[in-house]
């Protein structure tokens, strides 16, 4: 399937013509019916998250996020409760339109705050992927073509990142930027932004693209057609840009799935450890972090966050297995053995047309 | 051969020197994070931060105080904490056996159930086996670990304690292995905490990699041989099928004991060597950062060289690559 992508010069838009590499991988894609319902699950977070706690906070709750109501009282079967106990208890969840999960010891609405927590933990994953991503391609891609020192340098520069303790580069560079915010050049990053845990996430991880990248643009390098281009005398960067970086590409979206749901998890961790999302912004992991010390009175401010986190994270992790599946190279072996056994037969056709 | 481990211990031995020097830039622009400062006190006088800096030597220029710091960490062995004063090194020495204990005996949960559930996977593929494997697995994966320690002592040593076996494990805390039962039995939660990840994802690996090794043609070979079913899969499937885990193995040992304890000791109060880097965080206390940091290092370090030693030897076309 590859070999198509590699051979035949880049499928111009609206060329008539067999279906490029994409086309045919997301027939394959949807042909799986898990990896579609995975896909499914994560647009379901992402509405519940984005218009979802909007329309919630705006329509039903009628307060935001970090509105506190310690002292209030909701009717739970008729009768006045309080929000917060005298000993500090918050309400737990229930079935009513008010506090559904339940409250924090300030008060605030659970439901909200984890609705509101996704758009930080998942903005933060995907941001961070995506740089991630972008620098990982950038340093495989001269490391690979050009090898020799510049592969030299570059194999230790990510083996250099590599080799910190991740939690701990995580949490030394984010402890570092958290105290005192950073000066990049002429932009000054607030010790409160986002941006720290989302750069600090994006560097950690750089050599798990950057690697397996690295070792198919190698591969790549050998092979005929690049030959061509560079026997043409095509520059450098056009031979990388354009005839290696659109066969380098499908490895780079399955890891960037894969990436967002690590991040997620790692933005839960960093956070945790106090490092992470400024506690004035919700996010999944500051929500554990916060909600933690009242694990025996109050858990499901801990268990619904870490909940979220593991549904977003399966569904992410079970659409880019499958992603890989439709992209990979030795899809088709997979596919003749395919749970679904219309695939097989759906494949030969596409391999018939 | 010998150039290539040569090779590899020559950069080894500079990873670790640029990871040194990183750590202590990281810690000395920090802006709040002047020594002298924190030590002083409330409302400290001029007088009483310059004696600081003059003792502690935070006046010298930044390249004196790096070489400073390694001669107390590697020769002179006295390195001393700015938070709380205390010697770094004992402290650490005190807990890397309770790591070791926890990595370790994660380390072969993980071996063990990963490469089972693996194997049975990929044997069974497409039937309910592997359903419910790769269930398993990929929710295994998608756990925050440090979340799933604390659901898992909530649920066991508090929500369902009445239950007779469940009353069998203790809230936390460390016990030594001279005490083998008593060693068992306060690492168990640990261990399934922080081997969990690893299991899915070994699980994944392997019956991958079993799909993919058992088309090749001299697996199609053996058994067109007539050998038995269970003789191909362990002389010939299995072996290279494992070859990966190897990698993964030597990365992920690596990284558990030099990273990954920082989020499950807190927990469960094993008071090791995560525990340490986990409070001295708090503090942005440098000389047990910089010790724990380059500790962390060594083991990835280590672990990369070992890997890379394994496959060059297993597999010699990787030699030169």
């Amino acid at each position: 399937m590859s070999g198509q992508g590699r051979t035949s010069p880049p499928t111009g838009r609206g060329a008539k013509g067999p279906p490029g590499q994409w086309t045919l991988a997301w027939r394959r894609l949807r042909r799986n019916r898990t990896a579609m319902t995975a896909l499914g699950i994560f647009f379901a977070i992402l509405l519940l998250c984005y218009p979802g706690a909007s329309l919630y906070s705006r329509h039903i709750a009628h307060h935001g996020p970090d509105f506190q109501n310690i002292q209030g009282k909701i009717e739970v079967n008729g009768k006045p409760t309080p929000i917060v106990r005298y000993d500090g208890t918050p309400i737990g969840p229930g079935l009513r339109s008010e506090y559904p999960l339940g409250a924090d010891a300030n008060g605030r609405d659970l439901l909200l705050r984890v609705l509101y927590g996704g758009r930080a933990s998942i903005m933060i994953g995907i941001t961070s992927a995506l740089i991630c991503t972008l620098f990982g391609l950038l340093l495989a891609l001269p490391a690979g073509f050009f090898g020799g020192a510049a592969d030299g340098t570059i194999r230790w520069l990510l083996d250099l990142i590599w080799s910190f303790p991740v939690y701990l580069l995580a949490v030394a560079l984010a402890t570092a930027l958290v105290v005192g915010g950073a000066d990049i050049g002429p932009i000054h990053i607030e010790s409160s932004s986002l941006l720290i845990p989302i750069l600090v996430i994006a560097v950690v991880y750089i050599p798990y693209i950057a690697r397996p990248i690295r070792g198919e643009v190698l591969a790549l390098r050998r092979t005929e057609f690049v030959e061509a281009a560079i026997s043409h005398g095509t520059r450098s960067t056009r031979v990388m840009f354009s005839e290696i970086l659109p066969n380098v590409l499908p490895t780079a979206v399955v890891l960037f799935t894969l990436i967002v749901a690590t991040n997620i998890l790692i933005e839960a961790g960093l956070s945790f450890l106090g490092v992470g999302v400024p506690l004035l912004t919700p996010s999944w992991g500051n929500i554990i972090q916060q909600g933690y010390t009242q694990m025996v009175t109050a858990p499901w401010l801990t268990l619904a966050p870490g909940i979220a986190i593991v549904l977003t994270a399966v569904s992410l992790n079970v659409f880019g297995d499958g992603l890989r599946d439709a992209l990979d190279p030795h899809a088709r072996h997979r596919a003749r053995f395919s749970t679904d056994p219309r695939g097989a037969v759906a494949e030969t056709e596409v391999e018939a047309t | 051969m010998i150039i290539f481990l040569a090779k590899r211990i020559v950069g080894l031995v500079a990873v670790l020197f640029a990871v040194s020097v990183i750590t202590f830039i990281i810690f000395n622009v920090i802006p709040g994070g002047d020594p002298a400062l924190r030590m002083a006190g409330r409302h400290p006088t001029k007088q009483a931060i310059a004696n600081i800096n003059k003792d502690w030597g935070f006046d010298q220029p930044l390249y004196k105080q790096y070489l400073a710091m390694m001669d107390h960490l590697f020769v002179k062995r006295d390195l001393i904490s700015y938070q709380d004063q205390t010697e770094v090194l004992p402290t650490i020495a005190r807990g890397i056996p309770r790591t070791l204990s926890l990595a370790i005996g994660a380390a072969a949960l993980w071996l063990l159930f990963g490469i089972a559930m693996g194997v049975a996977s990929g044997l069974n593929q497409g039937g309910w086996t592997d359903r419910v494997m790769t269930i398993l697995a990929m929710t295994g994966i998608s756990m925050p670990i440090f979340w799933l320690g604390a659901v898992l002592l909530y649920l066991i040593t508090f929500k369902y304690r009445e239950l007779p076996v469940l009353s069998w494990f203790p809230a936390g805390g460390y016990s030594p292995i001279s005490d083998p039962v008593e060693w068992v039995r306060h690492l168990i939660l640990p261990w399934i905490t922080l081997s969990i990840v690893s299991i899915g994802f070994y699980a994944r690996v392997v019956r991958n990699s079993l799909l993919e090794t058992s088309s090749a043609d001299y697996v199609r070979t053996a058994t067109a041989m007539g050998l038995s079913r269970r003789r191909v899969l362990f002389r010939h499937t299995l072996r290279t099928s494992l070859i990966p885990v190897v990698a993964l193995f030597g990365l992920d040992f690596g990284a558990a004991v030099g990273g990954l304890v920082i989020l499950v000791e807190p927990i469960f109060g094993l008071q090791g060597v995560g525990q340490y880097a986990q409070s001295s965080v708090a503090h942005l206390d440098l000389p047990p950062l910089m010790a724990l940091t380059l500790y962390g290092a060594f083991f990835v370090v280590v672990f990369n060289a070992v890997v890379d030693i394994a496959y060059a030897w297993l597999d010699p076309r990787t030699r030169d690559a």
